[in-house]
């Protein structure tokens, strides 16, 4: 069965926010929008975002090492916000794997929001229904849209191309084999969830100094050298 | 909740303003509305990606602080008391104001432009009204960068160049970035990332783009100039030099006479041709330096000579490599950076043996000026950035400069894997533009034209713009023997020296796109009391504001007659390659804004300040905007763009020029120039063929086209200034020994300050502020760029600001509990000229000497469309308060900057960090401003975007 995700590049996200305002700003304006924003200008400004970046530091310095996390839906294979609607409106798709809410059916009682061990529910206070990210179903399927262009708004826009957007259960999908050569990760394994969105690890690249190509008795260097040993 | 079905009405290409980047974007527009904006895939600067800025334009369109009409002051300046007037009064007031002010001499008009995009147009304008006193935005922004490597390779970073990402296997990231530039250098950094490259970041804050960074090098503020010198000291000890490079395109082996007291001293040892000399090993003999190449010369490195004149000479290098072993071995360096003398070690080693052992070789043939042909392009894979982390010091130039430097000696200019130019650089840098001499502010009278350029490169103390006494022609003192090599002008002394009219007052002053009343000024309570003081008879002593903006800014708001703006997506617009080019390093890019949303429907009665400019230059019948006949020139700004030459066949566009379109770089204007650029989406861009794509500054075949459409003048070897003679000239100046026109005025100070920091090769010295500060106040103080919001200004962005509304003061939680401050205290941040009070927020992520803030977050109360509860007003803050805007140097206030180009050095500020008595969460100075009753009407309490 297909299981359609997010594949996330620790080791280029640099924590820009472009994936989240580009989401909002497609997912505002489209079929699940809009996204609401309460206060906009005033002391608290707060709104609905499929997509929103933690950023965490770990070590003391000059060990610190700074981590950037996107952080949206994982479209959870026993997604636990399902099975936990009272009405249905929370549901997994068979076809594709992704989790969606049909506004039409959510009466905002917040179950799955309390449920969501990853805290990736949006409850929109204006419309009273819970929001959430949709993998933007309305422009994968969308045949108007040039092909290339069939994908999640925030894969698209992504300046360090570190979101990988497609079937985690095809073989030959980019997001398979990325999980597979790059040790790809789910958030909080144990939490039972088995969440499609994986996240691809840091890596360090180390330099190691070939000593035999410095020259330990550059003439020119002990030169200078000893005319400042003559000097003093 | 349908899927599928076109979701816009129409679709148009342009180029986005939501910072300086000038990524090409797809708007997308359902009823007359922005619905959806993305990056152009086609274009070569963001290849399809939009940052976190260009991707909440939709927000910047919709923005409640947007101007609806022009605006004239009722109420005293910063009031925010206004009267909305009609677009014909507004221009018969400035026109007024503008002739009497040319009447009185065009000089009294200021024209002062701030992330202005169309400066080549601005600087025309401002030459038509006569005035020597126009600059953009660069003295405060990275002029230290742009001068130091236009002086040392005739090309620089950000617009001039940049690293070759695809091929580079290490690359180093020095100071403040992430603003300059946003998505090419992402684009950049997971490229070479993924190719297995090594990524090194040199910040005392690890954040942004050092997240993901191999490896972090926590250096003290102001001392990366001494890191490189040490890297370069080990460098030479190991003898990873690049010799042929440094023989072949640089003047390091030219000799440099030794005669001090006298006035050769210091300059280039010349024969009768007034060739500069090298001396061949080979022959045991001087020869002039240009035929290194054609005999095969071996100069000499190291050594002293006597020429057959009895001069005493020493190769440029030689003098650098007294230097570099004397001042700055690894322990020296360790005691100045903080950096461990076996990192710095251990880092030269890495880079030297990467550049001079892992050379890449690229199948492509070239020629060079010399006409030898190389089989394959050789590249060292070794890069660096820098911008305004280093040049935001007062030892900006010179430490820029040890990079150019460090990558002459690796051999990493503009080869594969290197640093590449962006054309139309590099340029040979004899041939780089002067500024438009005059020796009287009123030596270009009424009516006259000033013939410009306004900024330049001097390449002497005869090329200053000063009076015969001495002092400068500018208001700005760009060019005066204060700040010689300002190349982009010093638009952050304008306000000051107006105030307090040094060298002279104005009449009128005016301001584009930039906020000078507040975050692009510093001292700002001293800024303000500028702006609102007034003579005896109550006029203000800087008479007229007239300020260009689409924003309720703080600027706006202390302004006598505001021209609201269009926005970016509502005005013709030229990016073009006469400005700072947005070209590629594969070639020459240039691009177009147009309307795509028209403003008028939706209530804004506003208008481009290219119409504006136009306008006003025809209604004061300025020289180029009108016919012979006194008819206007140009019916607008489209007009204008299409027709305007800045000289026979070159516009402010380069593509699809000729009458029909079959031209590119020169041709006469084509009436459909506009329409093709549209239907290209939205930019030109000329792809070089691969052998003209590297070593620019020796490439035949590159150099004869870029002859042929004027980026050269000349086919010939671009020398790299590794020895910087300009700087002698100044020196030698102090010194008295200047045999040209221009001398110095004989003060000790200004004397002094030339001979010690006019070195014709990088050193190191402490920032200024540590002699004023050093002792009393510990911690450096400065700014980093939020990636999501730097740039685009506007907090006021309802989206942008739900990320960040507020900034707090980061600092190491060590240095916190050496000063008993908690996590979240208010303190206070105190320097030599005031306090600010502010939010501490304890991070790991920053070196112990430094405190730091995000910068333009805090806005004053009831500027920008927000309520007057917002937290940009209340606990947000602005550093700004207490940078100082001048510094005393013995008994004399000079302006706040790097001695020879006079950047503005924000980050040398010093404070100490106490905690707050009172504890209440709210920022202190306050400001209030009135914000426009308009404004008030648009705060609405939910925003359910959906056109």
């Amino acid at each position: 069965m297909a299981q359609f995700a997010l594949v996330i590049d620790l080791n280029t996200c640099v924590g820009c926010h472009a994936c989240a305002t580009n989401c909002k700003e497609w997912n505002t304006q489209a079929a699940f929008g809009p996204l609401s924003d309460f206060d906009p200008y005033g002391r608290e400004p707060q709104g609905v975002w499929y997509n929103r970046i933690m950023t965490y530091e770990i070590g003391e310095f000059p060990n610190t090492q700074v981590f950037h996390l996107p952080k949206s839906c994982l479209h959870c294979q026993d997604a636990p916000c399902v099975p936990v609607c009272p009405t249905g409106a929370s549901y997994k798709r068979q076809q594709d794997g992704i989790v969606l809410v049909n506004y039409d059916d959510c009466i905002g009682c917040k179950l799955c929001s309390w449920s969501c061990p990853y805290g990736c529910r949006e409850f929109d206070e204006a419309d009273k229904v819970m929001k959430k990210c949709t993998l933007c179903i309305d422009r994968i399927y969308d045949e108007s849209l040039p092909p290339e262009h069939r994908k999640p708004a925030c894969v698209l826009t992504c300046p360090a191309k570190a979101r990988f957007f497609g079937d985690i259960e095809d073989p030959n999908s980019e997001v398979y084999k990325v999980i597979k050569e790059r040790n790809g990760f789910v958030l909080f394994p144990d939490m039972g969830t088995n969440p499609a969105n994986h996240y691809l690890p840091r890596t360090e690249t180390k330099i190691h100094v070939e000593d035999h190509f410095l020259k330990h008795d550059n003439p020119l260097f002990l030169e200078v050298l000893r005319r400042h040993h003559t000097k003093t | 909740m349908e899927i599928g079905g076109s979701f816009y009405d129409r679709k148009a290409y342009s180029t986005c303003y939501m910072c300086a980047c000038r990524c090409g974007i797809e708007v997308y527009v359902r009823n007359n509305k922005v619905a959806y904006i993305k990056g152009n895939d086609a274009h070569p600067t963001n290849k399809g990606v939009l940052c976190a800025k260009g991707s909440s334009g939709i927000m910047k369109e919709y923005s409640p602080a947007r101007l609806r009409k022009p605006l004239l002051r009722v109420g005293p300046r910063g009031s925010g008391q206004f009267k909305e007037i009609e677009w014909e009064e507004a221009l018969e007031i400035a026109t007024q104001w503008l002739e009497e002010a040319r009447k009185k001499g065009p000089y009294k008009i200021a024209f002062f432009t701030g992330r202005d995009q169309m400066q080549q147009i601005n600087s025309w304008f401002s030459c038509q009204l006569g005035t020597v006193n126009w600059a953009a935005h660069g003295g405060f922004c990275s002029v230290n960068i742009a001068a130091s490597g236009l002086y040392s390779i005739g090309g620089s970073f950000w617009e001039f160049g940049e690293a070759d990402f695809e091929n580079t296997k290490y690359f180093m990231l020095i100071g403040v970035a992430e603003d300059h530039s946003s998505n090419p250098f992402k684009l950049g950094i997971q490229e070479m990332k993924r190719k297995g490259g090594k990524f090194v970041v040199v910040n005392p804050v690890r954040w942004g783009y050092g997240a993901v960074a191999d490896e972090w090098v926590p250096i003290k503020p102001g001392t990366d100039g001494a890191f490189f010198l040490g890297i370069m000291h080990v460098l030479f000890k190991y003898n990873l030099v690049d010799w042929e490079f440094l023989k072949e395109y640089t003047n390091a082996p030219w000799l440099v006479i030794q005669a001090p007291g006298t006035s050769k001293d210091g300059l280039f040892y010349r024969n009768q041709e007034g060739k500069p000399m090298v001396f061949d090993k080979k022959s045991q003999s001087f020869k002039p330096a240009d035929r290194i190449v054609p005999e095969g010369l071996d100069p000499a490195f190291i050594g002293e000579f006597t020429t057959p004149e009895g001069y005493k000479v020493r190769p440029a290098f030689d003098i650098f490599a007294d230097r570099l072993v004397r001042d700055y071995s690894p322990e020296k360096v360790e005691k100045i950076t903080g950096i461990p003398a076996k990192d710095i070690e251990r880092i030269a080693k890495e880079m030297g043996t990467i550049a001079l052992y892992h050379p890449i070789e690229l199948p492509i043939e070239w020629v060079d000026v010399w006409g030898r042909k190389h089989k394959k392009t050789i590249g060292r894979p070794v890069s660096f950035h820098v911008m305004r982390g280093v040049a935001s010091h007062t030892n900006g130039f010179q430490t820029a400069r040890t990079v150019f430097l460090l990558m002459m000696m690796l051999g990493v200019v503009d080869v594969p894997g290197g640093f590449l130019n962006k054309p139309p650089y590099p340029k040979h840098i004899e041939d780089l533009p002067k500024p438009y001499k005059i020796t009287r502010p009123d030596e270009i009278g009424y009516g006259e034209v000033y013939p410009g350029p306004h900024l330049g490169y001097l390449q002497n103390p005869d090329d200053l713009l000063v009076d015969e006494k001495g002092n400068p022609v500018r208001i700005d003192h760009a060019y005066s023997w204060w700040f010689p090599l300002t190349a982009h002008g010093l638009i952050h002394n304008v306000i000051p020296a107006a105030y307090e009219k040094n060298p002279y007052g104005i009449e009128v002053l005016m301001i584009y796109m930039a906020n000078m009343a507040w975050n692009s000024s510093q001292n700002i309570p001293y800024i303000i009391k500028a702006l609102t003081a007034t003579d005896p008879a109550g006029n203000y002593i800087i008479p007229k504001v007239i300020t260009i903006d689409a924003f309720y800014s703080e600027q706006v708001a202390y302004s006598d007659l505001v021209f609201p703006d269009a926005t970016y997506l509502e005005q013709w617009f030229a990016l073009s390659l006469l400005d700072r080019p947005p070209s590629a390093v594969d070639g020459p890019v240039d691009a177009l804004r147009h309307p795509i949303i028209n403003p008028q429907e939706n209530g804004y009665d506003v208008r481009g300040w290219g119409d504006v400019m136009v306008e006003l230059g025809s209604r004061l019948g300025l020289p180029g905007f009108v016919n012979p006949d006194g008819s206007r020139k140009y019916k607008d700004f489209k007009d204008f763009l299409i027709n305007w030459q800045i000289r026979p066949g070159v516009g402010a566009l380069a593509g699809w020029r000729g009458k029909n379109g079959d031209k590119h770089f020169v041709g006469e204007p084509n009436p459909n120039q506009l329409e093709m650029y549209i239907k290209n989406k939205g930019f030109f861009y000329y792809k070089l063929p691969e052998n003209m794509r590297y070593y620019r500054h020796v490439n035949k075949d590159y150099q004869e086209w870029a002859v042929s459409v004027g980026f050269l003048k000349k086919v010939a070897p671009i020398t790299f200034n590794f020895y910087l003679e300009t700087l002698q000239t100044f020196r030698l100046a102090g010194q008295g020994l200047w045999e040209g026109k221009n001398q110095p005025p004989n003060d000790p100070i200004l004397r002094e300050r030339l001979i010690k920091y006019f070195d014709p090769l990088p050193f190191w010295y402490p920032p200024f502020e540590e002699e004023v500060s050093g002792k009393d106040y510990l911690l450096y103080a400065f700014t980093q760029r939020p990636q999501w919001m730097y740039h685009s200004w506007d907090s006021q962005n309802a989206w942008l600001r739900q990320i960040s509304s507020r900034n707090y003061l980061y600092m190491n939680p060590k240095t916190a509990e050496k000063l008993g401050i908690k996590h979240l205290d208010w303190v206070w941040v105190e320097s030599r000229i005031g306090k600010v009070k502010c939010q501490v927020y304890l991070t790991e992520t920053t070196e112990p000497n430094s405190v730091w803030t995000w910068n333009a977050i805090g806005k004053m109360k009831g500027a920008w469309g927000l309520k007057p509860d917002a937290d940009e007003g209340t606990e947000g803050f602005l550093l700004n308060h207490v940078i100082p805007h001048s510094i005393k140097i013995g008994e004399k206030e000079i302006y706040y900057g790097d001695p020879i180009t006079g950047h503005l050095a924000w980050f040398d500020t010093k404070v100490k960090v106490y905690k707050a008595e009172d504890q209440t969460p709210e920022t202190y100075p306050q400001y209030e401003i009135k914000p426009l009753p308009y404004i008030e009407e648009r705060w609405i309490p939910v925003l359910r975007y959906k056109p």
